[in-house]
């Protein structure tokens, strides 16, 4: 018994070592100023109107792209999840039933294998005034489309990055559904829109929330798609922090704000506990 | 009487602070088919567990033929197990599972092909080997488990409710199975169950267990005839437990009625528990019994009709072949022999012990 | 039957949405013309410069390395990590799957931060070997996140079953429960190695002056315009793993004929 648990102490000491120590050092700065004095003037600094703006955009931003994902994941997971549903006879078959669900993560996990950066640039040759859009709706008669370098470009951007991830828990949550729940449903008299919001939606609410966390808190704390699709001119308060660090060097105002930025996390993770109790809603 | 194989001395066992085993005794002879009997929780399997060495003893001694086998790893025990739920490895075919145990000990492929076949003709599967686990009923990957262990030409095989997940013809064609190659192998079984009637027809002797505590052990005659205790007699089949008190030897008052018995040394006006079971009351026409009644209850059971006779303020469980319509007056007998009388529990604590689950 | 065409127009849309760019960079990096904005004909140019590129080719072995060495490591410490976990009680267990997720819940931004300034309070020397620390450390989740599912599904009485027979435990965890949680440990070690590919954030933080990995090069290039045999080098990594998934997921029908 023993020994099996001593397996686990590289992974202790290594979690120790650079995940637990690592925030504390966080906190540390976070909360002194240069002489090592204990002060809240780097979270204070939150309230100053540029750093306030800044966590108020980021906010915006990524909470309008979560709401977008979600828009366009959930059907697109029902869809996929239609081609495979069982027959009326309620077998399914493991074996195809798991290589479809393969083919379909592969195909969203696909794009990672591209650059992220390249990814994300390769809209700006897409956006431009001149870029392949544009042409093709110049071609269609229609008006062009002057969105690069502005915050829709960068909601753009975060959908584009993070749909991934809105997709598979919600996909993984659907196909968890026992199809004899959704025919006893039918069974007992239920239309196809009582099935979703009595059954389907509160069943895939764990993937839904899940979903939201694995959305909100990379388009929440993203630095580099506003520098690549934003011109350089919106500030996230991901752009402050990461200049604090590589251009200003404060790290104890960087720290300061960072643990600001938990504090949303941690706000976020907490309603998905709530949500999910059994814990395992999770994407991955 | 052959000699004694296998002897439990003392044994604690608790997790996490809740005691599992309270000072546990028990030995097991040569070539016997031992049964562990109880309801969940009762400490059966973890008997079973420390015997093959998956769980040490808090405090005790495993003595096996004469030797301390307390602190030997499973790999180093001459026991070989049959695990609930088969644990057959799912990516081996039926011959590599089979031949599992006897690669580790490096014998020879001739040797291990023999055992294969012999041990898939001794389970009635021949013809089986290259097959994979999930290919199989429930009924034979048991039988696989079975002679995966047996190859091995354990001293002992432990079983571990090894027919819980079968349906009941299957478990009833297994336990005659079981008894079979029990007496073809000529080695001991201790085997794991809460299940009375496979504990009765299998076993040479029965070990009933409740919280930890061994509370009776005997032949299946003397647990079912001559049940120690109120828990033993509830959970060994249905009966009837009244409590009464004993007059003298071979006199009990049972619900104000006095009933000669066989029993003695229960001392004078002491009170008792009394243990009649369903088949052994009489129902005669009312006067011509002890007690008279009214039938309440009749349900037809196939080899025998099931009543409940209300009489003396006590429901009294009826078995009998021949049937009363609900309603009829009776009268109720019983013979001294069927009379079975076990001392009441010493405190209310021990019998929140013996009753509840 | 309209309601057919709609979903799979629906899902059409999607996928163009998601493969547009993808797309893009191909079609770039055959373009001649050395900016992006315009088409200047085929040429298979920078697929030759890309080979003689030795800041890219450095960058790409790099990356390469960087990503096979933590992933492998993490695969390592994050799988006998499960068996550890599975054997722990369970308060004890809650409080380190907490702490194993907060790599994968905390933004890239923080952790990179984090341990940027533990290198620094440390005194490291910015370098692969910071980088590497890095890495191993966010990719360690993802193999848990994969195996320790496994390990919960597994019958825990094969093992024991094994044991019983006669094999000694790394005997028994090798011939039973390895081949039960293999697929978890594959897939975890693509998915970190994925990650770690893919990193840019907190390689950008953790890595000193003169090492680069393709991302961090890339950004450097971002303001003076990205050269076009990073666009071959993409291509060629992007097509190169889509016919490796090709290749493993091919029919079944397939798979046996190749194997017969």
């Amino acid at each position: 018994m023993n020994k099996k648990k001593l397996l686990g102490a590289p992974y202790f000491i290594w979690s120790a070592l650079f995940i637990l120590i690592p925030l504390g050092i966080v906190f540390y700065y976070g909360l002194t100023d240069e002489s090592g004095t204990f002060t809240l003037k780097n979270i204070m600094a939150i309230s100053s109107p540029g750093h306030a703006k800044s966590l108020w955009i980021a906010l915006v931003l990524s909470f309008v792209s979560t709401l977008i994902c979600l828009f366009l994941a959930y059907p697109l997971a029902m869809i996929l999840y239609g081609g495979c549903r069982p027959s009326q006879t309620g077998f399914k078959s493991d074996k195809s039933g798991t290589d479809r669900k393969n083919i379909i993560v592969l195909i969203f996990i696909l794009p990672m294998w591209m650059n992220f950066l390249l990814r994300t640039l390769a809209w700006q040759t897409l956006l431009e005034k001149t870029g392949v859009i544009n042409n093709i709706l110049a071609f269609l008669h229609l008006p062009a489309l002057k969105i690069i370098n502005t915050p829709y470009a960068i909601i753009l951007g975060m959908v584009y990055n993070f749909l991934p991830f809105m997709v598979l828990p919600v996909y993984n949550s659907l196909i968890k559904i026992d199809p004899n729940v959704i025919h006893a449903a039918r069974d007992l008299g239920a239309n196809e829109f009582q099935v979703f919001t009595k059954i389907t939606l509160p069943l895939t609410t764990p993937g839904i929330i899940s979903g939201i966390t694995m959305v909100f808190i990379p388009a929440l704390t993203t630095f580099l798609i506003s520098k690549l699709l934003g011109g350089g001119k919106i500030l996230l308060i991901g752009n402050v922090i990461e200049e604090e660090f590589t251009q200003a060097s404060n790290w104890h105002l960087g720290s300061g704000l960072s643990i600001v930025l938990m504090m949303f996390i941690i706000f976020n993770m907490v309603i998905s506990a709530v949500f999910d109790k059994d814990g395992n809603g999770g994407a991955l | 009487m052959s000699k004694i194989l296998i002897d439990l001395k003392n044994i604690n066992k608790a997790f996490d602070g809740q005691m599992v085993l309270d000072d546990l005794n028990l030995y097991i002879r040569e070539n016997e088919f031992l049964t562990l009997l109880g309801p969940s929780g009762c400490g059966k399997t973890t008997t079973l567990r420390i015997l093959g060495g998956f769980e040490m003893p808090d405090s005790g001694k495993v003595i096996f033929d004469g030797a301390d086998i307390t602190k030997l790893p499973p790999n180093k025990r001459q026991l070989n197990t049959v695990f609930q739920k088969y644990a057959l490895f799912p990516h081996m075919t039926i011959a590599e599972n089979i031949a599992f145990g006897l690669k580790i000990k490096n014998k020879s492929k001739s040797y291990i092909d023999d055992k294969i076949r012999y041990a898939l003709k001794l389970v009635n599967l021949e013809g089986y080997e290259k097959r994979m686990p999930d290919s199989l009923s429930g009924g034979q990957q048991q039988r696989i488990a079975i002679a995966r262990a047996i190859v091995n030409e354990p001293e002992v095989l432990l079983l571990d409710e090894p027919l819980g997940a079968l349906d009941l013809k299957l478990r009833q064609d297994m336990q005659y199975e079981l008894i079979r190659l029990k007496n073809e192998l000529g080695i001991t079984f201790i085997y794991v169950t809460h299940d009375q009637e496979e504990a009765l027809t299998m076993s040479d002797t029965i070990v009933v267990m409740n919280q930890g505590y061994i509370q009776q052990i005997g032949t299946p005659e003397k647990i079912y005839n001559e049940p120690e205790n109120a828990f033993v007699a509830d959970f060994i089949g249905d009966s009837n437990i009244i409590s009464s008190t004993m007059i003298e030897d071979k006199l009990v008052d049972i619900l104000g009625t006095r009933f000669p018995c066989v029993d003695t040394g229960f001392g004078c006006n002491r009170p008792v528990d009394v243990v009649i079971r369903p088949e052994d009351v009489c129902l005669s026409a009312p006067d011509l019994g002890r007690i008279n009644g009214v039938v309440t209850h009749l349900i037809f059971k196939g080899v025998h009709y099931e009543m409940e006779v209300s009489a003396a303020g006590y429901e009294w469980l009826v078995h009998s072949t021949s049937m009363f319509p609900v309603g009829t007056k009776v009268g109720i007998n019983v013979d001294p022999f069927n009379i079975q009388i076990m001392n009441k529990p010493a405190s209310e604590d021990e019998e929140a012990v013996g009753i509840n689950e | 039957m309209i309601k057919s065409t709609v979903k799979k127009l629906y899902v059409a849309l999607i996928f163009i949405f998601l493969y547009a760019p993808i797309a893009t960079l191909i079609v770039l990096s055959f373009n001649a013309s050395k900016t992006r904005a315009k088409w200047g004909g085929f040429t298979l140019s920078w697929y030759q410069a890309l080979f003689l590129n030795e800041e890219i080719m450095q960058a790409l072995f790099n990356t390469l390395l960087i990503a096979l060495i933590a992933s492998v490591t993490a695969t390592f410490i994050g799988t006998i990590a499960c068996i550890s976990i599975m054997n722990l009680k369970k308060h004890t267990r809650t409080i380190i799957i907490g702490i194993t997720n907060i790599p994968m819940l905390n933004a890239d931004i923080v952790t990179g931060i984090s341990l940027m300034l533990l290198f620094i309070s440390a005194g490291l020397r910015f370098g692969m070997g910071t980088i590497l620390l890095s890495h191993i450390t966010f990719c360690i989740p993802y193999v848990i996140l994969n195996v320790l599912p496994k390990m919960r599904q597994l019958n825990p009485y094969t093992y024991e079953a094994a044991l019983d027979l006669g094999a000694g435990p790394v005997y028994a965890f090798i011939k039973v429960v390895l081949p039960e949680i293999l697929p978890g440990i594959l897939s975890g070690f693509l998915m970190a190695f994925t990650m770690s590919l893919d990193d840019f954030i907190i390689t950008h933080f953790t890595k000193g002056a003169g090492v680069d990995t393709l991302s961090t090069k890339i950004y450097t290039e971002v303001k003076k315009g990205i050269k076009p045999e990073m666009y071959a080098l993409s291509t060629i990594i992007f097509l190169t793993v889509l016919l490796l998934l090709l290749f493993v997921n091919r029919p079944p029908a397939d798979r046996q004929k190749a194997t017969h």
